[in-house]
């Protein structure tokens, strides 16, 4: 018997469970963006069938880090940039764990992007949401990694001199395996696509733009967006990866001209996730590695009999 | 120590082979009852570059690198890229013959490959012999390997001369061949060292007195080296995760656990750098598995972050620190201990950890093992600290050392049904930084246990977990925190082994402490000057935090006066001794070595001299600061 018999439970999940019993005082500021990924975090988890004991949110330092503080599950609020060393070695010490990982787009992209890439090349099968002001909000509105070039804040005063990184393009290449962009200021798309990314077995990626109208004086609301899925003017094939990555960079270009696009760019539903890939090599064990320390029945190698080797 | 003792330096070209060599020549030299001990030379670079190896070895146990050597076996080194003698590095070709002779004893031998290195090359190689009273034989090793199979079996034929020239029985070299290889290989190979080993004994007359030592074992031994016996100890306290980036020296055990975990239904992870190294040990530990990572000075370094999230959210943690010659890169490959107070203090905030250094092997072994069972048990990061010295050599110890049960236990975690009774907050979240019990610790229940959800941060936070900066809270959560500090240094007050060794009379007038890989070398250095009329006991420190204040105040207060020996330059355990006990200062004095090379058993006897008798010097490489107020 599982010592973790929240992980599968099947039972009827009301999204109410994701509330805090005594919800805390949000720290976040009235409008900020980062409401609108809560809301629709807490509606796809019933959708996915999900509970609370069995989920697991990592998040990083920033105020978009704040959000396992108004979910309720397992959280681990780390460090600036870390969110994803920490859940990845979760999710590998207990596959049946829904892992999700979240945080800003200086936490992710800048301060972490080494992490982003490596968790993203090896597909872990976890979900990585970024909340994505193109500023640093916690610190008072710097400039952030994808802030616009010219973007003038405190720390650049005559703006930046910089390209903005490309996050969806970089996530691509890096190897994610589910990559989409949505807003706060469409939460049906934003639910679907949690959602979705949840489901998806591999390292899912969604770019979520959030507005910061406290610090990103352009006060940028992400509105009028388009949802590439629904309109007539985009046709691509998500699945293709040549496709999805002419369309990223246009989606990249756009919202830096104004024109806020949104959806699904690439999927990849046949690749195996790092879990899958490392039990495959016989790397990992079959079963969850954090069951065996609550079996009490549980055999252990001993290195006594490793002691051939020196003799 | 006795007279016959063999100390054997087999020295070439770094990627000669070397390594390999010099470890089947100690197992064999054990096999056939001897004790051993290995002592490692060798620069930063894979290929080119001189290098050696010492085998030390006896009938009564060796537990040190001996002072100098009595057996040279200089081979050609066939990566010496400028063989001019004007060259940046110097005549590289003939140094495995030049470079060892000046630590080579009198009546020592020499066996070179005149295959490879003229004798004419060295200056006043005959000269020095004589006046040395060595013992020289030039042999075409090279030749002979050639004629059998293959230039690189050159060092089997090396064997097999030091095995003729020191009348050993070469049966366990050849088990250990068979061993290791097969087929073309191994038929070359039992051939070159057949051949040499008659060629000796049939062609030369012998003018040297030394012939191996003969001994016995009463029961099964094991050659193994420190990083061995700590993957060990971990394995036994049922660490299945290991998150690393290679690092000299700490590669080592990385490399070790990496390759039994699989085996053994473990996971090993090899990531982007050490920040996310020290990050997966976290959450693999947070998710209730037995998890460790580890590296050396710079890596250490970037985990610096992480191990705070681990003090502040109370997640176990096992981390070690193998030490190399710093600042920056330093030295990559030479031993030095000066990463004590990186180790103590890094990271925001009041340190809250416990750091171990063990003595030697078998410390590694049980301080290991003592580390995950403190993490676990007291949710707090423990760091193990050792260096290039101790993972580096080999020694022999009883198998049955290593016969004992394996402990797995999580520590205080809890199971849902403990779970289903225990304290939640109003909101529901269960309350996983409350009063605890009465050591301070709060029991934690672990990701996908039911009932068990509570918010682990890095900011200081309420019994359940959210963020706070409530001032009473604070102080309550700080000070049950730091709490289990004093509570662990109980524990291991009044535990039957302590972590510190002893050494020598009891009664003794003057004391040496040491921490960490060079206890045993102090120690043999204390029988010798017990033998030669002092009167001197040491004290061999591993637990650095909690700091072992009333086993250390006992022992300098029990002496007249006392020597500090360590790899650094600035005495940092002496710094710590004094910041610890607050008093002591003109008592105690340092002894600091930082060349890069581990300390000789004759330096330590000669700067004891230097405390005691104000004797002018201290061997070359090393240094005396005075007592304070001396
Ligand atoms: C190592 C480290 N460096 C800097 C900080 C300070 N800091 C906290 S959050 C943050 C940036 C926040 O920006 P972002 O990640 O975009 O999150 P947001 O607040 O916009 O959601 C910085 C620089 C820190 N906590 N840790
Ligand atoms: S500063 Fe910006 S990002 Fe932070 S809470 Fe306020 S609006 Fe949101
Ligand atoms: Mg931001």
């Amino acid at each position: 018997m599982s010592a973790f018999s929240a992980i599968d439970e099947e039972r009827e999940i009301d999204r109410d469970e994701f509330t805090p019993g005594i919800e805390p005082q949000p720290t976040w500021c009235p409008g900020c963006g980062d409401f609108g990924v809560l809301k629709a975090l807490k509606q796809a988890m019933p959708e996915v069938g999900r509970t609370p004991d069995e989920t697991l949110l990592v998040t990083g330092i920033g105020c978009s880090g704040k959000l396992n503080s108004y979910f309720e599950s397992y959280g681990f609020h780390t460090i600036h940039g870390r969110s994803l060393p920490v859940a990845r070695a979760a999710k590998l010490a207990n596959p049946g764990l829904e892992v999700i990982a979240a945080g800003g787009d200086g936490d992710g992209y800048g301060i972490g992007g080494n992490h982003f890439i490596h968790t993203a090349r090896e597909n872990h099968d976890m979900t990585y949401i970024v909340f994505n002001n193109e500023i640093f909000g916690l610190t008072k509105g710097q400039t952030s990694p994808t802030s616009p070039k010219g973007h003038k804040s405190k720390t650049q005063p005559h703006g930046s001199a910089k390209q903005p990184i490309r996050p969806l393009s970089q996530s691509l290449t890096a190897g994610a395996s589910y990559v989409a962009r949505t807003a706060a200021v469409n939460p049906n798309q934003a639910k679907e696509i949690i959602a979705e990314a949840i489901e998806h077995d591999g390292f899912a990626h969604i770019d979520f733009l959030t507005q910061c109208p406290t610090w990103n004086k352009d006060a940028k609301q992400y509105v009028p967006y388009v949802d590439v899925q629904q309109s007539d003017d985009y046709d691509f094939d998500v699945t293709d990866r040549e496709e999805a990555g002419k369309m990223m960079y246009e989606v990249e270009s756009k919202l830096h001209e104004g024109e806020v696009l949104t959806g699904r760019f690439y999927r990849d539903d046949d690749r195996m996730s790092y879990g899958e890939e490392k039990r495959a090599v016989g790397e990992m064990p079959d079963d969850p590695l954090a069951e065996r320390y609550f079996d009490e029945d549980a055999e252990w190698e001993r290195s006594a009999d490793l002691m051939h080797y020196h003799r | 120590m006795t007279d016959t003792e063999l100390m054997w330096r087999i020295a070439g070209g770094s990627g000669d082979g070397i390594d390999s060599t010099s470890q089947n020549f100690a197992k064999a030299l054990m096999r056939a009852g001897l004790n051993v001990f290995t002592h490692r030379h060798y620069p930063s670079r894979i290929r080119g570059g001189h290098t050696y190896v010492e085998v030390r070895a006896d009938s009564e146990p060796v537990r040190s690198r001996g002072d100098g050597f009595n057996f040279l076996l200089a081979l050609g080194d066939s990566f010496a890229r400028n063989p001019s003698e004007d060259a940046f590095y110097g005549d590289e070709e003939v140094k495995p013959l030049t470079e060892n002779l000046d630590e080579l004893n009198e009546g020592g031998v020499i066996v070179y490959d005149e295959g490879l290195l003229e004798g004419d090359d060295v200056a006043n190689l005959n000269e020095r012999a004589e006046e040395n009273d060595w013992h020289v034989y030039p042999l075409d090793l090279r030749g002979l390997a050639r004629e059998h199979g293959r230039e690189v079996m050159r060092n089997t034929a090396g064997v097999g001369a030091t095995a003729a020239l020191l009348d050993m029985d070469i049966t366990h070299i050849e088990d250990l061949m068979e061993d290791a290889m097969s087929g073309d290989v191994l038929e070359a190979n039992l051939q070159i060292l057949e051949e040499a080993y008659e060629d000796v004994k049939d062609n030369y007359e012998f003018t040297h007195d030394l012939r191996a030592p003969t001994g016995e074992h009463d029961e099964q031994q094991v050659l193994l080296s420190g990083s061995n016996a700590i993957a060990y100890g971990a394995i036994d306290e049922g660490c299945r995760f290991i998150a690393g980036y290679p690092m000299t020296p700490w590669t080592d055990v990385f490399t070790i656990m990496s390759q039994h975990l699989p085996d053994i239904g473990g996971i090993s992870e090899q990531v982007e750098d050490e920040i996310a190294a020290a990050a997966l040990a976290i959450g693999a530990s947070h998710t209730g598995v037995k998890a460790m990572s580890g590296s050396s000075g710079g890596g250490f370094a970037l985990m610096s972050e992480p191990l705070g999230l681990a003090e502040m959210t109370e997640t176990p943690l096992v981390l070690i620190e193998a030490m190399r010659a710093g600042p920056s890169t330093g030295m990559p490959t030479k031993p030095e201990q000066a990463d004590l107070e990186h180790v103590l203090y890094t990271s925001q905030g009041d340190s809250t950890r416990v750091v171990f250094a063990p003595g030697n092997i078998r410390e590694c072994y049980d301080q290991i093992r003592a580390a995950f069972r403190i993490a676990y048990e007291y949710q707090i990061p423990s760091i193990l600290v050792y260096d290039q010295k101790l993972q580096g050599e080999l020694r022999n110890v009883d198998e049955s050392f290593f016969d004992r049960e394996p402990n797995a236990d999580p520590g205080t975690t809890m199971t849902e049904e403990e779970i289903a009774e225990a304290a939640h907050h109003a909101s529901g979240k269960f309350q996983r930084f409350g009063e605890g019990d009465e050591n301070g610790v709060s029991p934690r229940s672990v990701p996908g246990q039911k009932g068990g959800r509570f918010l682990a941060t890095g900011n200081e936070h309420s019994p359940e977990g959210h963020i706070s900066e409530d001032t009473e809270n604070r102080v309550r959560q700080m000070d049950r925190r730091l709490g289990k500090l004093d509570t662990i240094r109980e524990e291991l007050d009044g535990a039957d082994d302590s972590h510190q060794t002893y050494y020598g009379p009891d009664t003794a007038e003057y004391g040496i402490m040491v921490w960490g890989s060079h206890q045993d070398t102090v120690f043999e250095a204390v029988d010798r000057l017990n033998d030669a009329g002092h009167s001197v006991k040491a004290l061999g420190v591993s637990d650095l935090m909690p700091y072992p204040e009333a086993e250390v105040t006992e022992f300098i207060e029990s002496v007249e006066e006392c020597l500090v020996v360590e790899m650094n330059a600035t005495a940092q355990f002496r710094g710590l001794t004094q910041k610890e006990l607050g008093r002591f200062g003109p008592k105690l004095n340092s002894f600091l070595k930082y060349n890069g090379e581990p300390f000789e058993p004759y330096e330590v006897v000669e700067g004891f001299e230097r405390t005691v008798d104000g004797a002018p010097d201290v061997p070359e490489g090393t240094k005396f600061v005075p007592a304070a107020g001396d």
